[in-house]
């Protein structure tokens, strides 16, 4: 049944896909080596491997300190922030929120809103305001507190582990950042966060989060939630100075960091976190 | 459009859209599938256990017919479907999930190479005994090789063999892998656990097993078929086996988080008896397998054969089935149901209709058993038929 020629025939066939397959992985595979080394090239100039012109992300190790016993909850760091990175003005995408918490007379734990709360949108009247509502006013509370929450930026990040195509990635300077043009939307960034820091932007189908606000630190400038801050709650600063405000912030402060057993070494540092903080 | 969670107690605000929806539940029951059907095919090709014959190449055709809809969830899930190859051409190798890519094509290629090499002499058959355009459509399948002679059937032989071991582990190992990705989200206490590669791979085990009975029988019935008592029989003896192996696993693994009782176990106790009861405790774990269990051991007790059997053992897989959607259902949705605070849970909403939806998911878990038919009229698995290998 089986022929001389079809036999050749088959070889031939092999032979010329092989062939093409080869000069195929070639071309392909050359590409990507010019590429790993341009990247590599680019790494060893400081000047042209950072995203930002004119800024070395080499020279700076940025870092940033809650005080949360001087938060008053204004939430002016919530609106600063959503202002200043265009973040959906709704009550499911936040890169930062505040917590409340309030223990009541004789109650052991305590009860836990945020502006995102559906009493306190009511409050606001709008979910593009933010305030948080007088709901206690007749009862007996004998402690409370607000915690500004934001992402950590790790310095383990379990969401930069998870990403299978490295489009979220730690910066040199120890930003965790995303790039959007990249990501797939998977969302298995935002599964492994254990501070549901991530969120996901449904238009533009990729995973977004709290840059320390990128665009501007790189200029010299702070955060807009420090900015606004009108308690000092907030101060952020780089690691690499001595005399910067998150510096002094972790020198002068019995410091934590919120769920530390996660072991992703968080880079917000807090001053004022209670047992029932998670 | 996007779907908000209603929530009790206190939950981060960025959770109250759930990330991972019903796709990501019927991916890993596909998956699943897959692993399943090779395991019983595997009975036959590799071990050689003749009594699983009858339903050896479906088991071939139904594990190809699923793996090839196993990437269809996660692409109608990704937030940018064509960028997914960038995880195969720039994967991050710390995360769980870049080698996804790799792993299903090898195995999709290798369950390609093994239909091919099964179903190898009924084709060239085909081929010689037919004209015009099927003879062009079974020629090409054979690559236009008609050699059935003794020594090309050997070689036929030692690389289904070799193709059938390596499909073992690659098979097994593709689902151990994905139960690997929950498993090792430590975000999750739900899902934080070393036994889950375990219990999703004999989960898989078991609904594959369970759906060969099913399609078994089914086609029998169809064809007019006599249905053969001792595969039946010996289909139901492994899916007994696999099914309380894994039914003790989902126990311990749940016994230990309940014994370790570490932070956030009130909120789990609350979800578990509350939420989830019915879905886990009387629909996964009462019906979907201490029913079946029973209702095999009496059946395997008694010796009951005809179509006593044949009735029990379907109504039995058909509840398996049902249990390993669930699990599915239970570990993925559940765990994002309850909040990372460990103050709060979530309730997730399945849209009725939509990219993400209801009608996508049954479409989704259906259109395999659409290719299967389509396969099974192109390569007729029967052994019946005179074709046959």
């Amino acid at each position: 049944m089986k022929t001389e020629d079809n036999k050749t025939g088959r070889r031939n066939f092999l032979r010329t896909s092989g062939a093409a397959l080869a000069g195929l992985g070639a071309v392909v595979g050359g590409t990507l080596l010019g590429e790993a080394v341009a990247g590599t090239d680019k790494g060893n100039n400081p000047e042209s491997s950072s995203p930002v012109p004119g800024y070395d992300w080499k020279k700076h190790r940025w870092a940033y300190g809650i005080d949360a016993t001087k938060c008053i909850g204004c939430l002016r760091c919530v609106k600063a922030c959503k202002e200043e990175n265009d973040v959906a003005r709704d009550a499911n995408h936040f890169r930062t929120w505040v917590e409340r918490y309030v223990y009541l007379e004789g109650e052991e734990k305590p009860l836990v809103d945020s502006q995102a709360d559906p009493q306190n949108i009511a409050a606001a009247g709008t979910e593009a305001d933010y305030r948080f509502d007088n709901r206690y006013k007749d009862k007996k509370v004998t402690k409370s507190f607000f915690i500004p929450k934001m992402c950590n930026h790790c310095e383990h990040p379990a969401c930069v582990q998870v990403c299978p195509v490295g489009a979220t990635f730690k910066s040199e300077d120890g930003v965790v950042l995303i790039d959007h043009e990249y990501c797939i939307g998977c969302r298995y960034c935002i599964q492994a966060c254990p501070y549901g820091a991530r969120l996901f932007i449904e238009d533009m189908g990729v995973s977004d989060k709290c840059t320390w606000c990128y665009h501007r630190i790189t200029k010299g400038l702070q955060p807009a939630c420090v900015e606004v801050c009108p308690t000092h709650t907030r101060v952020f600063g780089d690691l690499n100075d001595a005399s910067s405000p998150v510096s002094k912030f972790i020198r002068e402060n019995r410091v934590q960091v919120l769920k530390p057993e996660s072991g992703n070494a968080p880079m917000c540092f807090y001053v004022g976190l209670d047992k029932d903080v998670s | 459009m996007i779907e908000i969670a209603p929530f009790t107690g206190y939950v981060y605000p960025n959770e109250t859209i759930i990330p991972w929806s019903v796709m990501i539940v019927i991916y890993p029951y596909l998956t699943g599938l897959v692993a399943g059907a090779f395991t019983v095919s595997s009975f036959y090709h590799v071990f050689g256990m003749q009594r699983f014959k009858p339903v050896a190449r479906l088991a071939l055709l139904t594990s190809l017919s699923v793996m090839l809809f196993v990437p269809t969830p996660l692409l109608l899930h990704l937030g940018h479907p064509e960028r997914a190859m960038n995880s195969m051409l720039t994967p991050h190798l710390t995360s769980a999930f870049a080698m996804f890519g790799f792993f299903a094509a090898f195995y999709t290629v290798l369950l390609v190479m093994e239909v091919w090499f099964v179903f190898r002499a009924d084709n060239v058959a085909r081929a010689l005994s037919s004209t015009g355009l099927k003879r062009f459509f079974y020629r090409a399948v054979t690559l236009w090789s008609d050699d059935l002679s003794p020594r090309a059937r050997a070689i036929d032989a030692n690389w289904l063999l070799t193709l059938a071991i390596v499909g073992i582990p690659s098979a097994h190992g593709l689902h151990g892998y994905i139960g690997f990705v929950y498993g090792s989200l430590k975000a999750r206490m739900w899902w934080e656990s070393d036994l889950m590669p375990v219990i999703f791979l004999f989960s898989a085990i078991v609904s594959g097993m369970a759906l060969l009975m099913v399609l078994y029988v089914v086609t029998c019935r169809w064809r007019r078929v006599e249905i053969d008592q001792a595969c039946l029989k010996g289909m139901m003896a492994a899916l007994w086996g696999f099914l309380m192996f894994t039914v003790v696993l989902e126990g311990l693994e749940f016994a230990n988080m309940v014994y370790k009782g570490k932070e956030g176990i009130d909120v789990i106790m609350e979800y578990v008896k509350g939420p989830l009861f019915i879905r886990y405790f009387v629909l996964q774990f009462g019906l979907g397998a201490i029913v079946p269990i029973l209702t095999m051991s009496i059946m395997m007790a008694r010796g009951t054969k005809g179509r006593a059997l044949v009735i029990g053992s379907t109504f039995c897989a058909l509840l398996v089935l049902m249990n390993v959607l669930l699990m599915r259902w239970n570990v993925v949705i559940g765990g994002q149901e309850i909040s990372k605070t460990g103050k709060g849970i979530l309730t997730y909403v399945l849209p009725f209709w939509g990219r993400e939806s209801f009608v996508s998911a049954a479409a989704l878990t259906l259109a395999p058993m659409g290719l299967l038919w389509i396969l099974t009229r192109l390569f007729p698995p029967w052994v019946e038929r005179p074709l046959a290998r």
